[in-house]
């Protein structure tokens, strides 16, 4: 036991804990420390001047807001940001729309084939994406889709692994629920729209969420197929950025933090929703 | 005679030719309509690119398609000793990653389960760099681990230890160690670039292992706890006999994908030694993974009939491991029930 005394104002604080508890919140403090000295690092960065870069000043002598004016305008970076929108949000609805409608067909309907053709979804998964990558990128520009959004969105609007997620959830549903509909003379399409899909809420947004943080954070993809500044999405646009850029670290760090932090704040907010979503995936995987 | 004793005999087959199929016609056909959207963009985008890759793989291939060389470019691979040594790096890249990252992520996960205060604050933070870009933090770390400016080195000279080179540094660890001991026996290993490199993936995959382990300590019944103790199991005997044996499915899960995803790892290094040098898979090769050779023979120089060749090759390899963890992992992992 260790028994600390803090004098607070008029009163004093008694803390008695265990050396042992002591010891473990030292390490989740050191812990927590370094997976967030890079961001405090690269916020306070953005803010230094040129000269307190080079001079390795940690902490800079005023907020200099005018490096975010100077990086946003020194690229394209509405764009940038318009185009990762835009993708995003389309392949989480190609997604979404593609999976929900295969997961129901394998988990609800009864049709021949049904399972060998489920087991020939799931052998691509062993697939690597190094593998399909070249391959693709020929069919993309046979397509004459080179350089276009309808390449960085189309391949994306199918997951096997997000079929996978809600066909699991699916079947959790009760059998009864679909015997009853069925009585009532309610078709498959209105039995999945009216009763699965608002049942499945919580599997459809963690699909949702993983769809959006690959499409979001996509490179080598999206590297490989856009030539122009026009299409890029905002990580193709950000490593150009670095490379072009690579002496102003205060601005690159102005335009790492505007990536970073839309993300950030997103995930704040679906913080639950998103650690739960990834442990079940990684459990159920 | 011995297909007929293996196969079910005739009587169950007859049975089922009088039953009704399970399906009715409009389902059938209803089910083909709603897996027809997935099914056209999987096979188009996942499964006939394995065949397609096969097929580029076997010809001389620079922009256009040549000709047809056979195994050719095969030959080509695994005679290139640029071939065996981005297979080096890469195990170099595997085994400096993955046992780190699932330790700490265990520690970490192991004390948020105790009953600590602000276990959400901490999971939450944790989690953060899991979900940054690659791309932005890569940057950011790559700064960091500037030679002239950095925070790190300032950090090393601060503590009385000699400033690196770090993402610039070609010559192996062991080396920079052995020069600064004196050790003269102690020469190579992995670069400090690509360590500089396994540092930023272990700072961004830990806390998403940790937050997977979390949930496998949760499913642990507490029951198993509470009869240990009253046996008088002390602290570590319940972490070695309970926790350990009944996370191992967690454990084996993220070894799995930790292992697959090392070997098929790309955009950390890509970013890293992008912004640090400007030459990627650089210095002199020495962070020049199996995909990263993959991506030079694709897109810096387009030889497409080597690069196809070389992601065959990283695929038969991943499967090779696959198998044997799998192998492994069917002896060693206790599933509950």
């Amino acid at each position: 036991m260790i028994s600390i005394t803090l004098p607070l104002g008029q009163r004093t604080l008694h803390l008695r804990i265990s050396a042992v508890r002591l010891l473990l919140y030292v390490i989740l403090t050191i812990g927590a420390f370094i997976a967030m000295f890079p961001f405090i690092w690269m916020i306070l960065t953005s803010f230094k001047s040129y000269g307190e870069v080079a001079a390795g000043r940690f902490f800079p002598r005023e907020l200099r807001w005018h490096n975010y004016v100077e990086a946003w305008n020194a690229a394209p970076f509405a764009r940038y940001f318009a185009n990762s929108i835009f993708i995003a949000l389309a392949t989480i609805t190609g997604d979404l729309i593609t999976g929900i409608l295969a997961a129901y067909a394998f988990a609800r309907m009864e049709w021949p084939g049904r399972d060998v053709i489920f087991f020939a979804f799931l052998a691509t998964l062993m697939v690597p994406g190094e593998l399909t990558v070249l391959p693709n990128f020929l069919t993309i520009r046979r397509l004459g889709w080179y350089n276009t959004y309808e390449a960085q969105i189309i391949p994306f609007t199918a997951s096997v692994f997000h079929i996978f997620l809600l066909r699991q959830f699916f079947m959790g549903i009760p059998r009864d629920y679909w015997d009853a509909a069925l009585l009532d003379g309610c078709t498959h399409f209105r039995f999945l729209w009216s009763i699965v899909v608002p049942l499945s809420r919580a599997a459809i947004t963690t699909v949702a969420l993983l769809s959006f943080i690959g499409s979001w954070n996509a490179f080598l993809w999206p590297l490989i197929v856009t030539s122009s500044e026009k299409m890029r999405p905002i990580q193709v646009g950000l490593r150009s950025f670095v490379v072009e850029e690579a002496t102003q670290t205060q601005l690159l760090m102005a335009a790492a933090t505007m990536v970073i932090m839309p993300i950030i704040i997103f995930y704040l907010f679906t913080q639950k929703q998103f650690t739960e979503g990834i442990a079940t995936t990684g459990l159920k995987g | 005679m011995a297909g007929t004793t293996n196969t079910p005999g005739p009587a169950p087959a007859s049975n089922k030719r009088h039953r009704r199929p399970p399906w009715r016609r409009g389902e059938a056909i209803l089910g083909y309509v709603y897996i027809l959207p997935a099914t056209v963009i999987l096979g188009l985008f996942h499964f006939w690119p394995m065949f397609y890759a096969v097929y580029i793989s076997l010809h001389r291939w620079r922009v256009v398609k040549q000709g047809y060389v056979g195994l050719e470019n095969y030959e080509w691979v695994l005679s290139s000793p640029k071939f065996w040594n981005a297979l080096k790096v890469t195990i170099y890249y595997v085994i400096g990653t993955v046992p780190i990252q699932l330790t700490l992520a265990m520690i970490l996960a192991y004390i948020l389960f105790q009953d600590v205060k602000g276990r959400e604050a901490f999971r939450t933070i944790y989690f953060l760099p899991y979900i940054t870009s690659t791309i932005a933090s890569g940057a950011v770390f790559a700064w960091m681990f500037n030679p002239n400016a950095g925070p790190i080195n300032q950090f090393l000279e601060a503590i009385g230890l000699p400033p690196q080179r770090w993402l610039l540094e070609p010559q192996g660890v062991l080396t920079l160690i052995g020069e600064y001991w004196g050790i003269s026996w102690l020469r190579g290993g992995p670069s400090l670039a690509l360590v500089t490199i396994m540092i930023f993936v272990i700072w961004f995959w830990v806390g998403y292992d940790a937050t997977i382990f979390l949930a496998g300590l949760g499913s642990i019944p507490y029951e198993l706890y509470e009869a240990a103790k009253i046996d008088g199991a002390n602290r570590w005997q319940l972490f070695r006999y309970i926790t350990l044996p009944l996370l191992s499915p967690t454990t084996f899960f993220l070894t799995l994908v930790a292992v697959i995803g090392s070997f098929k790892a790309f955009n950390h290094i890509f970013i890293m030694t992008d912004a640090a040098a400007g030459t990627v898979g650089g210095p002199l090769d020495t962070t020049t993974t199996v995909t990263i050779l993959f991506f030079k023979n694709f897109y810096e120089t387009p030889t497409y009939g080597k690069a196809a060749a070389i992601a065959f090759v990283l695929f038969i390899i991943i499967l090779i491991f696959s198998l044997i963890q799998n192998w492994i992992g069917s002896k060693h992992v206790f599933y509950m029930e």
